[in-house]
């Protein structure tokens, strides 16, 4: 059944206001920022700093590396290529999930508010555990899968085959599409989740995969695939434009077809 | 680190409902589920109307005079409406389900369709029920 509040040790309370941005500074804003420290035992707080934007760059990334060089080093996030293309720094900003690097502070009205990806385990401050959604990725085995001999050279494609990769291959797993759908949240145990999916269906369409019956007995499941109800917060929330609801939704045609 | 107990090491969840900004195609999927729930109810009445017609007419009378109290009448609305939203949403989900009409701005426009046809649809049923 799924559970709608937090539990207790996961309430967030009210944290510390730490104002960085001197009493000159021309364009100020305020960022709300989820902070959990795993050693103090104590409940995850809400710390809002004040910074001076004329001192950081124009993404809400920039603002944090700002923070944490400048203001509070002991603020904890993942982020590594800072232009979207590594994933790391996924988190929700402005109750969206997204990038924090392809983020503009100037697209969020008011205060900017930092949280963790949703429904998930932390591990301090920014960074959530997200070894769940590694496994998942694992079991539908992200790889080509062969049976014929292997040719003397490579598999070829023709562009038509090679056409039905566009919006699959593209996709970085940062999982703000998993942990933005109410589905995974409240199955996120027994369903895959739209970015699982997503690449479930990538080598399902691929010409040179030849094991499609094996991967659609393998999501012929209540939960693994049919907790999808095309709610579209994937689609809507996907820092790529793709769109794992469609993606979800071929799997589903192709059951279909294939029970028929 | 090591030798923290497990019960501190316990991780928080993160917040969801509490801090997401659910989008209208998102708002539409709930109230698909709520209309849903509703309808069950709804056809409890409509079952308790029946028998009510098949046991005689005092029972009937009973259960009519509910019907056309204001109590019965705001739920009878209620049930109109809930069914007229899962009927057009249900029809939204066929075409889904032939991977039609599944990008942004069709998603969109599709909940706002949805929307305004069951509105429409109540309001029509509601006239018509008073008309004649």
């Amino acid at each position: 059944m799924a559970e709608f509040s937090l539990p207790a040790n996961s309430k967030v309370k009210p944290g510390k206001t730490v104002r960085s941005a001197g009493t000159d500074a021309k364009r100020t804003r305020k960022f709300r920022i989820y902070r959990y420290d795993p050693d103090s035992g104590e409940n995850p707080r809400e710390d809002i700093y004040e910074i001076d934007l004329d001192k950081c760059g124009p993404m809400v990334l920039d603002a944090l590396i700002h923070i944490k060089n400048d203001v509070d080093s002991t603020l904890t996030f993942r982020r590594s290529c800072r232009e979207g293309i590594c994933g790391s720094c996924a988190m929700n900003i402005d109750g969206r999930n997204t990038l924090a690097c392809l983020k503009a502070i100037d697209e969020v009205k008011g205060d900017v508010k930092i949280y963790p990806l949703p429904h998930q385990p932390v591990v301090k401050d920014l960074v959530p555990d997200l070894n769940q959604n590694y496994a998942q990725l694992a079991s539908i085995k992200p790889w080509l899968q062969t049976q014929s001999t292997a040719p003397s050279r490579e598999r070829l494609q023709s562009p038509e085959e090679r056409e039905k990769l566009d919006g699959l291959y593209e996709c970085i797993l940062c999982f703000c599409c998993t942990t933005s759908c109410p589905s995974y949240w409240w199955n996120g145990d027994r369903y895959l989740g739209p970015a699982v999916l997503l690449q479930a269906y990538r080598f399902i369409a691929d010409s040179r995969d030849e094991m499609t019956g094996e991967r659609l007995d393998a999501l012929e499941d209540p939960f693994r695939l049919y907790r999808c109800h095309t709610i579209m917060n994937c689609t809507q929330t996907c820092p790529k434009g793709l769109n794992p609801a469609k993606a979800i939704a071929e799997i589903k045609k192709l059951m279909a077809a294939r029970a028929a | 680190m090591t030798d923290t107990p497990a019960a501190k090491r316990q991780r928080p969840l993160s917040p969801h409902l509490q801090v997401y900004r659910l989008p209208l195609p998102a708002l539409t999927s709930i109230t698909h589920r709520i209309t849903g729930i509703g309808l069950t109810v709804g056809t409890l009445l409509l079952v308790w109307w029946l028998v009510a017609a098949a046991v005689g007419p005092e029972a009937y009378a009973t259960a009519s005079g509910f019907i056309a109290s204001p109590i019965g009448l705001i739920l009878m609305f209620g049930w109109t409406a809930a069914l007229w939203f899962h009927f057009f949403n249900g029809i939204r989900h066929l075409v889904w389900d032939g991977v039609k009409g599944l990008t942004l701005p069709q998603a969109y426009s599709s909940s706002n369709l949805v929307i305004g046809a069951a509105i429409g649809a109540t309001v029509v049923t509601w006239v018509l029920a008073f008309a004649l």
